[in-house]
């Protein structure tokens, strides 16, 4: 039987507030453990919250980005339950009055734009930190306690993991363009829950879903759901039944298992928050935020491909990154080829960004600089081998192009008289080729090509050397 | 004549005058709480040194010819739910025996510039969840006008600390009466203001939306300036209120010609002792006789004030009292070997028994299946009650019951019955309920000269309209002048 999979998100994000959601503290990675805290996101007694507004125009930012309505009159809500890393054994989020609520985000999926929902996005504090002694001891970290958080949920639209995969990387996309959040996974700072089910194809109705937990890379976003709808799919083959469960997502061993009964059957006992007041959203708040809204990945995307000529996936490839996209805009803005450029962008400086770990923000060399590359290359200085060896250079010690051509020796030999001599040289010292092409075989010519480079030290210009060896050969 | 017997506004009378110094005072106070602390076990911890200091250097400004504040050089101390950077805060609670803030709640800010020399923190019911004081994980306080009886609760310290002469003026905190009640018992005048007019900040909270911080004072005039003094909004306090500052000491008007006055006539009926039935129209008639008119009403679902305040009070706890759970301060168990045990056993050992009623009890009232024919009911009461209120408003300038049904009882007499004692917060449970300010002021004695207190409510930030009614009562009759004698049950007239 064929069986389709059902997916929904629960994708929580940090955003990237200069202090805490409900005290001054500072939010920051890699400090010294509780050096950001204070008496209230200690939850010392007698502290009290005080929300961070900035907070709250994210949030709002972010669901005006995701085509969300804004709820103008919202509350928040006490879950309460007892954790180390939770300091007031309760966290403040909300219950029934999301700040945003129904909107959506379009993928493409193939050459199909496909429109997933969003059910609401609201806004919570993270926790603290366990750090696990080897010695058998726990300690906690109170620095992230207290950060603020949106929890976006989407509707079961999503149908595979592929979708997932194209949903989070727009979500990431959109918090990066609108600068809510700075979304790296690494750091925790994008993390998802994932609901899963499936159900014979052509069924109308869900099947039992299942849910994830910690989920924290898109990949492992990807493994879980493959490897859940499979669990499922086998289960329902021979003949069992899904049961409704919390699981746990392991990605060391690739595989996810039913949470203990205990973890999962929390009565958390929301109530409204009694020390918080109503969260309102006057008009003149909302528009302010509204026209605060940047250029967003679709419409950026658009313009790349009707402007610049990209097609659409590689229009996406960049644009699915605002920093990338910044990049590409700032080195094509002098007029060389966006083509070009957005080759070398989705092409090799990808694969070293990702070789390296390295986000686009960390590119560390100007887009001037990559703009003078693909000058360079379009002008014939340098062949298009050479180029890599320039950009390998740019990533390792960032400098004018030109002058690492000059350095390194780079400069492509166009001169037909100096590859005249070469080419004759070459073909006076391998007569076996000259037969070879003679009976036919024309791979003589690549092979003479290769020697030729070799003997320019691949500063030769392919195209001439080329000719020349063919006219030679011809000659013979 | 004692220092210690003297009013605060006497007190500044004396310092401006150059009749006496703030040193003296403080040490007449500080002499007084020697003498007779061992009797009525008001203070939990003394600050006597830095209270002298604080003296001196009122003094000091004093004789630079320096203005000084209201309550400058006038001694005081703060209930011990109330944050004291660097100073012991416990809740009265084996949970906190040993907890120092290193933060001062924003009232004691405010009581520190104000220039009070603090002498210590006072006794009170296990995280303010009690009617007597008895609920104190450390000692009993005792009545100063009989020390068989309680001070009422919780704030059972700061009433009888005032009463007893072992501090001019205290703060307190009223949840559902914790200020109004002991004053009553213990014969002063006790205020809880208007929701969100005094910050919250670094008092222990027990339940959010009802906790408000008040004064207990020897009269009127004093209330209005500790309230000047302890008013403002607060940035760290969501729920504080950003109205603009009213110099309470202009509301001390002897004058109630034409005002209305609203009886709740509900405690005025089934339970209401004689004595204090007595007291309180006999108070209605000296309003009268003033000029005032008055009118009786009944309240509405007043029978259900007391219920849903228990369960909004209850469920709020369960929550704010989660945060003591072993982990980063406060008691932690010794015997554990898990997180689990680690909860339950320090909870378990650190909560005294009134107050693990309340966390289940509110825990019980928010779990899935009972929020809806709880909680829930209980905001619906909270909301007719609101809406009573301001009906009656559109009638009365203010509304006059009995602080409690009967005066102070014996030790034990109601530790028995939880309901019982629940029932000591009839009266005034309404008006946390409400968010409205009200005051207790004496109002006479019962035949065993135990004091009783007359409930003044005014409307939302009302405060001056009940400083006047208060101020007026007071300036017509002589309870206010009445001081305990410790040890015997008379007490009598300075
Ligand atoms: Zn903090």
């Amino acid at each position: 039987m064929n069986y389709e999979t059902v997916v929904g998100l629960e994708i929580h994000s940090e955003l990237s507030t200069v202090t805490k959601m409900y005290c001054g503290c500072a939010t920051s990675f890699g400090s010294e453990p509780n050096i950001h805290c204070c008496p209230v996101c200690l939850a010392m007694p007698g502290a009290l919250p005080v929300l961070n507004k900035t907070a709250v125009e994210f949030a709002i930012k972010a669901g005006l980005a995701m085509n969300c309505a804004i709820t103008r009159s919202g509350k928040q809500d006490r879950k309460n339950y007892f954790y180390p890393d939770l300091p007031k054994a309760y966290q403040i989020s909300q219950l029934d009055t999301p700040l945003c609520v129904g909107g959506y985000i379009d993928i493409t999926v193939g050459d199909e734009v496909k429109r997933i929902r969003i059910n609401r996005i609201h806004i919570e504090e993270d926790a603290g930190k366990l750090l696990h002694e080897a010695g058998g001891g726990t300690l906690v970290d109170f620095n992230r306690g207290g950060t603020p958080l949106i929890e976006i949920v989407t509707e079961p639209d999503i149908r595979s993991s592929e979708e997932a995969r194209l949903f989070l990387e727009s979500v990431k996309a959109i918090l990066e363009y609108i600068e809510v959040s700075d979304c790296k996974m690494e750091q925790g700072s994008l993390r998802c829950d994932v609901n899963v089910s499936v159900r014979p194809a052509g069924q109308t109705e869900f099947g039992t879903r299942t849910e994830m937990k910690n989920v924290n890379s898109f990949r492992s976003a990807v493994r879980a759901i493959d490897f859940e709808s499979k669990r499922q799919i086998e289960e329902l083959e021979y003949g069992g039944t899904i049961v409704q469960e919390t699981r746990k997502w392991n990605d060391d061993k690739g595989e996810s298992y039913p949470m203990r009964g205990k973890e999962e059957a929390q009565d958390y006992r929301y109530f409204p928050d009694p020390d918080l007041v109503q969260i309102v959203v006057d008009d003149e708040m909302l528009e302010r935020i509204k026209s605060s809204l940047p250029e967003l990945p679709d419409a950026r995307k658009a313009r790349y491909v009707g402007d610049y000529g990209l097609t659409r996936y590689d229009a996406e490839q960049i644009t699915n990154s605002r920093c990338l996209a910044d990049f590409f805009e700032k080195a094509v803005s002098g007029g060389v080829s966006p083509k070009a450029v957005g080759n070398w962008i989705i092409g090799d400086i990808s694969k070293i960004l990702n070789e390296k770990s390295m986000e686009a923000g960390d590119i560390p060399f100007l887009p001037e600089q990559l703009a003078k590359l693909v000058t360079l290359i379009e002008e014939g200085v340098i062949s298009n081998t050479a180029g890599k060896k320039v950009l390998d250079e740019l990533f390792e010690n960032p400098r004018d192009p030109e002058l690492i051509v000059k350095e390194k020796g780079l400069v492509q030999i166009s001169d037909e008289g100096a590859l005249k001599a070469v080419v004759v040289q070459i073909i006076d010292a391998n007569p076996q080729s000259v037969a070879d092409y003679k009976a036919g075989k024309e791979k003589a010519v690549t092979f003479l090509v290769g020697q030729t480079m070799r003997a320019t030290k691949g500063q030769g210009n392919p195209q001439m050397l080329n000719k020349l060896i063919k006219e030679e050969l011809d000659s013979r | 004549m004692n220092y210690y017997d003297l009013t605060a506004h006497e007190i500044h009378d004396l310092l401006v005058g150059k009749e006496a110094t703030s040193e003296e005072i403080t040490k007449s106070v500080i002499t007084r709480i020697d003498s007779v602390d061992d009797k009525v076990e008001a203070y939990l911890a003394r600050t006597s040194e830095a209270a002298i200091e604080a003296a001196k250097r009122v003094d000091a400004k004093i004789t630079r010819g320096e203005r000084i504040g209201a309550l400058e050089g006038v001694p005081m101390a703060f209930k011990d739910n109330l944050c004291t950077n660097g100073v012991k805060t416990t809740c009265s609670s084996r949970m906190l025996e040993t907890f120092v803030p290193f933060y001062d709640a924003f009232v004691v800010k405010k009581v520190n510039e104000g220039g009070s020399p603090v002498l210590g923190k006072l006794n009170m019911d296990e995280f303010a969840m009690g009617s007597s004081t008895e609920n104190s994980y450390f000692q009993k306080t005792r009545n100063p006008y009989d020390l068989q009886k309680v001070p009422g609760g919780s704030s059972g310290g700061s009433a009888a600390a005032v009463s007893a002469g072992s501090a001019v003026f205290t703060l307190g905190s009223d949840t559902g009466g914790s200020i109004r009640q002991p004053a009553s018992f213990c014969g002063v005048v006790g205020m809880k203001p208007t929701y969100g007019l005094v910050s919250r900040f670094g008092c222990i909270a027990f339940a959010s939306s009802l906790d408000q911080i008040g004064p207990l004072t020897k009269d009127v005039t004093d209330c209005a300036n500790v309230l000047n003094t302890i008013v403002g909004h607060d940035p760290a306090d969501s729920t504080s209120l950003n109205v603009s500052k009213v110099d309470y000491t202009k509301a001390l008007v002897n004058d109630v010609k034409g005002l209305k006055i609203g009886v709740a006539t509900d405690y005025l009926q089934d339970g209401v002792n004689d004595e204090v039935k007595a007291a309180v129209l006999a108070a209605l008639d000296v309003f009268r006789s003033l000029g005032a008119t008055v009118g009786e009403y009944t309240m509405k679902a007043a029978k259900y004030a007391l219920p849903a305040y228990y369960i909004i009070s209850g469920a709020e706890a369960s929550s704010n009292l989660a945060r003591f759970d072993g982990i980063r301060y406060g008691h932690r168990t010794e015997s554990f070997d898990n997180l689990k045990e680690l909860y339950e056993n320090s909870r378990s050992e650190g909560f005294g028994d009134e107050v693990k009623r309340r966390i289940m009890v509110g825990t019980y009232a928010l779990s899935s299946g009972y929020y809806d024919a709880y909680y829930k009911k209980a905001q619906k009461v909270r909301t007719v009650i609101c809406n009573d209120f301001k009906e009656q408003f559109e009638k009365y300038d203010f509304i006059v019951t009995p602080t409690t049904m009967a005066t102070a009882f014996t030790f034990g007499e109601k530790t028995g019955s939880p309901l019982e004692m629940y029932l000591n917060d009839l009266c005034t449970v309404s008006v946390n309920i409400a968010g409205l300010p009200g005051i207790s002021i004496p109002c006479g004695f019962d035949g065993g000269g135990m004091p009783i207190g007359l409930q003044i409510i005014g409307r939302t930030l009302g405060e001056e309209m009940v400083l006047r009614a208060a101020y007026t009562f007071e300036q017509n009759t002589q309870f206010h002048k009445h001081r305990a004698i410790i040890g015997e049950k008379e007490g009598r007239s300075v």
